[in-house]
């Protein structure tokens, strides 16, 4: 069972609902699935909504909305009976994407260090990291980024003490408690252990980004060669 | 029709209202800084308002016209001079071939903006044309003007807006012709110190002390030196403390004010990032975030707090100014 959504303002143009205050893989495919459905319904003014971990924002444009002195009050009342609409039933819309990965070498070069100081082999680090299923609680940073919930404690590494100026885009990396995939060449500094040759982000494509909110990820080992052929496919 | 980029200035790019619709995928809305100054100069130059204008930051560009073009420039004075001859902002300007745009010294504001008939023509990506430098989406090849880069601009409708400003350069031996009336382009003057900025209360708020709170709308800030289009960074006379050390992230907006572990503040502007995990103390009010937008680092600026109620109002006052203007421009296209 859900708690009552709070409604908070953030701004003028724009408000966040707020369905409790933890990381819970139910609670953000929950507000995923919500947010698809509430994207699928138009609502008029409304140009973005942006699910995280424990709360949904919607972006508004308060002349559009209309509904005289208080949009912000008409927006709210609105979206609150639409959410007494909804089932609370596990929604179970996200994906099962696999993303294949070349481990360690030039592509992955924290992985025998992150190996070492987790007193583990590197391949031991790969059957872990590629032997369980990610939950994507939201996406942010920069474009298709996906914050991915479900490392195994064993991997939980610091961030490196010096960032890199240049992370490749693929990059697959361990920072805390947390994996990723860099959609972009930025800078970074988590411990990078692989690479993957599929974009994560197209700004040409439909949609644009791989992940979305409430898919679920696996991690595939690949070797250098197969990385190769599908980098090229890829492009 | 095209415009050649014979000095980029410091940082020229082309923006429109923004990119809308999927900030659930983590991209930035990106967008005029100053959309208000962004959308009276479309207005000036017979534009629908989602055309793409180009910002012009502090140091401007040298840009050449290749043909006859009708333009506008709003927001910044940035001292902007056709082949030698000071252009006024804030009116149409009907501009002959091979004209060279340059700008001089900095009057007033942070960002002016050039919007020309038809609109600068570079793909639409992901719905708009604004760049995102950081995914190299939008704009002129993804980043700011460059060296010898060539703006396309949009084909002009079949009639041709203010006949008498073409006829008044067919005549003339000057570069360039603009009219006698002018529109009120800023509704607020540029370069009041400290700039006002009225702020609501945001989300975590009430979970700042009320020393804190105390701080942010009694003291006095600066724009820090590593602002960008991303976000202001303000100097503080006090950390503001004492607030929740980290929350979990969810989205922003244009304006939200964070406060960072420092306890400087950060204010969010067009480039942000669509999530964060800082505590939001409060939000910028919608009608002062142009002003925000044309402080330059080193600019003082103080908070006032006002309700949500009274921002929406204001808002919707400034939507009715925006369609005043629009209307007392539309008297002249004809003329």
């Amino acid at each position: 069972m859900l708690p009552v959504p709070k409604f908070f303002p953030m701004g003028d143009q724009a408000l966040i609902i707020e369905f409790g205050d933890r990381v819970d893989p139910a609670l953000s495919a929950h507000i995923a699935a919500l947010a698809q459905r509430l994207r699928d319904s138009r609502p008029i003014g409304v140009l973005d909504i942006v699910p995280a971990y424990s709360t949904l924002a919607l972006h508004y444009d308060s002349a559009a909305v209309g509904a005289g002195a208080s949009p912000y009050e008409a927006l709210a009342a609105t979206i609150g009976t639409w959410l007494k609409t909804q089932s609370v039933e596990s929604p179970g819309a996200g994906r099962m994407v696999e993303i294949p990965v070349c481990y360690g070498g030039t592509f992955g070069e924290d992985l025998a260090a992150l190996a070492r100081s987790r007193g583990l082999s590197t391949d031991e680090v790969i059957a872990i990291h590629s032997g369980a299923d990610y939950h994507v609680h939201m996406l942010g940073f920069v474009p298709g980024f996906a914050y991915l919930g479900g490392l195994d404690a064993r991997l939980a590494t610091p961030r490196r003490d010096t960032p890199r100026s240049r992370v490749p885009a693929g990059s697959v990396a361990i920072a805390g408690e947390q994996t990723a995939v860099y959609p972009l060449d930025t800078p970074g500094g988590w411990q990078i252990i692989g690479r993957t040759p599929i974009p994560l982000f197209r700004p040409d494509a439909s949609p644009p980004s791989l992940l979305n909110a409430g898919d679920t990820v696996r991690f595939v080992p690949i070797s250098a060669q197969e990385f190769e052929s599908r980098s090229k496919a890829a492009r | 029709m095209s415009v050649t980029v014979l000095k980029p200035g410091m940082l020229s790019t082309v923006q429109d209202r923004g990119r809308y619709g999927f900030q659930h995928l983590g991209v930035p809305v990106s967008g005029a800084m100053d959309f208000f100054s962004h959308r009276v100069a479309n207005i000036l130059a017979a534009n629908d308002p989602d055309k793409a204008t180009l910002e012009i930051t502090l140091l401007g560009p040298r840009l050449r016209f290749e043909d006859d073009a009708l333009i506008a420039l709003c927001g910044a004075d940035l001292s902007p001079f056709i082949d030698g001859i000071a252009v006024p902002e804030g009116k149409a300007v009907r501009v002959r071939a091979g004209a060279v745009l340059d700008f001089g010294a900095g009057m007033a504001g942070c960002r002016a903006y050039l919007a020309v008939h038809g609109g600068f023509d570079v793909p639409v990506v992901m719905g708009s044309r604004s760049t995102y430098d950081t995914a190299r989406i939008g704009g002129l090849d993804g980043r700011a003007l460059r060296q010898a880069g060539v703006l396309p601009v949009g084909s002009a409708g079949a009639t041709s807006p203010y006949p008498g400003l073409a006829r008044e350069l067919a005549r003339s031996k000057r570069s360039f012709s603009y009219p006698k009336w002018a529109v009120n382009q800023h509704i607020e003057k540029l370069g009041r110190t400290p700039q006002i900025l009225r702020i609501l209360a945001g989300r975590h708020w009430d979970a700042f002390p009320g020393a804190a709170r105390d701080a942010l709308t009694s003291g006095e800030f600066r724009i820090g030196v590593d602002s960008n289009r991303m976000g202001c960074r303000l100097d503080g006379p006090v950390a503001i403390g004492g607030g929740p050390p980290e929350i979990l992230s969810e989205a922003v907006t244009f304006g939200t004010i964070q406060i960072p572990p420092s306890g400087k503040p950060i204010v969010l502007m067009a480039d942000r990032q669509t999530v964060g995990g800082y505590p939001k103390i409060a939000e910028v009010a919608g009608v002062d975030l142009h002003l925000l937008a044309q402080l330059r680092p080193g600019d003082r600026l103080r908070f006032e707090l006002m309700s949500l109620a009274q921002a929406q109002a204001l808002w919707l006052r400034r939507e009715q100014e925006i369609i005043t203007i629009r209307e007392a421009v539309e008297k002249h296209l004809t003329e």
